[in-house]
């Protein structure tokens, strides 16, 4: 296997693009990207996509080939790959890319990640990320994904004594962070009262515990890392990139207040990098509901199991804590472009081991990317250092 | 959606589930295989005695389409005394559920496709004070 170097991202706005289309999105990431790296076009060996539901959004499937026809890479017939896991389509992406290079197969891959819920009406764009758990057995009774999340609240809460207001702080932390990112979808700092006055979704979620349903597009460039070396003086390289399953419904796992698959992931991926959780400088993690972000601090080993809440009080994961969390301003309020959150969170952490994450930016060496699929029957894990 | 429905009336209705007679496990919703023994699998169907304890619930304020009518509703977890755990509705109200209520099995309509379309029916659970 050989080393893996990210040599380019982009990201387009994220939120609710009325006036761009899923073609405009992916392309405006796409340049961005291409424009970092400093590739002309043809360079490029395979794309692989991450996309959740084309066919329910835009009913339109076959976005591999579109995609690439759009970003005026046509006549160049690159091979390109459409992957999905519900909203860990993105990690999905960005691991078969990274085992495309590793394995010396090819020497520069693009990994994107695409999303356009905003053609559809509001009750359809809500329905659909519901797919990513058990239609027949959950959703049937009325169980989507908010109510899937707010059973995992209840019980973390019964269990360990979280607290509404710490899920509050997840998002209130979340938001102030985004004001500093000019490609989130909410710019705007929020109270503990706002948060904890909003109206429940599900009990104990309410509004502000839920990540929105977003527009965006993402796209990263890796390389091999002697191919790096012609195109970047700062590589990002990609230490491990593992992925993991478990049962696809809340109700056959093992426990609900741990994601196993995480547990799985991110246990490999340190082994593989050589590293510890206590390494970790900075993190993106899945927050399409502020008890995922605490329950991500547990699984991933920042805390032990039931102490998640602690690091949100004592402002751990702050910008300027011990291991900032979410500095792009996570899904919550930098949005969730369902396939293309797993990528964004890619960009985010490249940004911030380069040293060009702006307002937000903070110090950093190896920085991690935790992307689930539905309420965690796929993880991917991935560790970047610079 | 008729077909993928119609296929599981029997399990949906009655709670038939499966049992492994290799490791004694029970199943619900029921399974081809036993993910504990895979290739050992010994799987029958079973009926399942439908009494069990709710283990987590939520009260559901922002109802999809199909269950505008019912908001707020009661979803729960539900462990059934054989051991298996399933996403249920409780029939009860809002403020009477908690962690460790005991329920039973009840036969309910979940829901319906349009005024003329099939109707989908299915287990519930309410509370059980025996």
């Amino acid at each position: 296997m050989r080393r893996v170097a990210v040599i380019g991202v982009g990201c387009s706005k994220f939120g609710e693009l009325w006036d761009m289309s899923f073609r405009d999105i992916v392309l405006s990431a796409g340049i961005e990207a291409l424009e970092d790296a400093g590739l002309e076009g043809k360079e490029i060996d395979a794309i692989y996509v991450g996309n959740m539901s084309g066919g329910r959004y835009l009913a339109q499937e076959h976005i591999s080939a579109l995609i690439a026809d759009y970003a005026g890479l046509a006549e160049l017939h690159i091979p390109s790959t459409r992957v999905e896991a519900g909203d860990a389509s993105g990690g999905l992406a960005l691991r078969q890319a990274y085992m495309a290079v590793a394995s010396g197969m090819h020497e520069i891959v693009i990994a994107a990640g695409a999303e356009k819920v905003t053609d559809v009406g509001a009750e359809m764009a809500m329905d659909i990320p519901s797919s990513a758990a058990d239609r027949e057995w959950e959703v049937f009774c009325g169980a989507n994904l908010p109510a899937l999340f707010a059973m995992i609240a209840r019980m973390h809460m019964e269990r360990f004594g979280t607290t509404e207001e710490d899920l509050a702080r997840v998002s209130v932390k979340n938001h102030r962070n985004a004001v500093n990112n000019p490609k989130a979808q909410f710019r705007r700092e929020i109270t503990l009262e706002v948060a904890l006055n909003s109206p429940y979704v599900a009990e104990p979620l309410r509004l502000f515990d839920c990540a929105p349903i977003s527009d965006g597009a993402s796209v990263v460039v890796l390389a091999s890392e002697e191919v790096a070396k012609k195109y970047t003086d700062t590589p990002v390289f990609i230490s491990a990139c593992c992925q993991a399953s478990d049962y696809i419904a809340l109700h056959s796992r093992r426990d609900i207040t741990t994601m196993d698959a995480v547990v799985y992931a991110s246990k490999q991926a340190y082994k593989q990098a050589g590293i510890e959780p206590k390494d970790i400088d900075v993190a993106e993690v899945h927050d399409s509901f502020t008890i995922a972000e605490i329950i991500a601090y547990e699984d991933l080993g920042f805390a032990e199991k039931g102490k998640g809440a602690e690091l949100i009080r004592g402002g751990v994961t702050e910008l300027d804590g011990e291991i900032p969390v979410n500095p792009s301003g996570g899904l919550k309020a930098c949005g969730h472009a369902i396939g293309a959150t797993g990528i964004r969170q890619a960009v985010e952490i490249v940004l911030q081991l380069r040293g060009d994450a702006g307002k937000r930016q903070v110090d950093a060496e190896k920085g991690l990317a935790l992307n689930i699929g539905g309420t965690g029957a796929t993880a991917v894990v991935t560790i970047f250092e610079r | 959606m008729l077909p993928r429905f119609w296929r599981k009336i029997k399990y949906r209705y009655n709670l038939v589930g499966t049992y492994c007679e290799n490791c004694g496990t029970y199943y619900y919703p029921p399974r081809n295989l036993c993910p504990k023994c895979r290739r050992k699998s010994k799987i029958r169907e079973v009926q399942l005695s439908g009494k069990g304890k709710v283990i987590s619930y939520s009260i559901v304020h922002d109802a999809p389409e199909s269950f505008k009518m019912m908001k707020p509703y009661v979803v729960a977890l539900i462990q059934l005394d054989e051991g298996p755990i399933i996403t249920s509705q409780l029939v009860c109200k809002p403020e009477e559920v908690k962690i460790g209520m005991r329920v039973k099995a009840v036969f309910r309509k979940y829901g319906e496709e349009g005024e003329s379309g099939i109707i989908y029916y299915g287990t519930k659970f309410a509370p059980d004070n025996e």
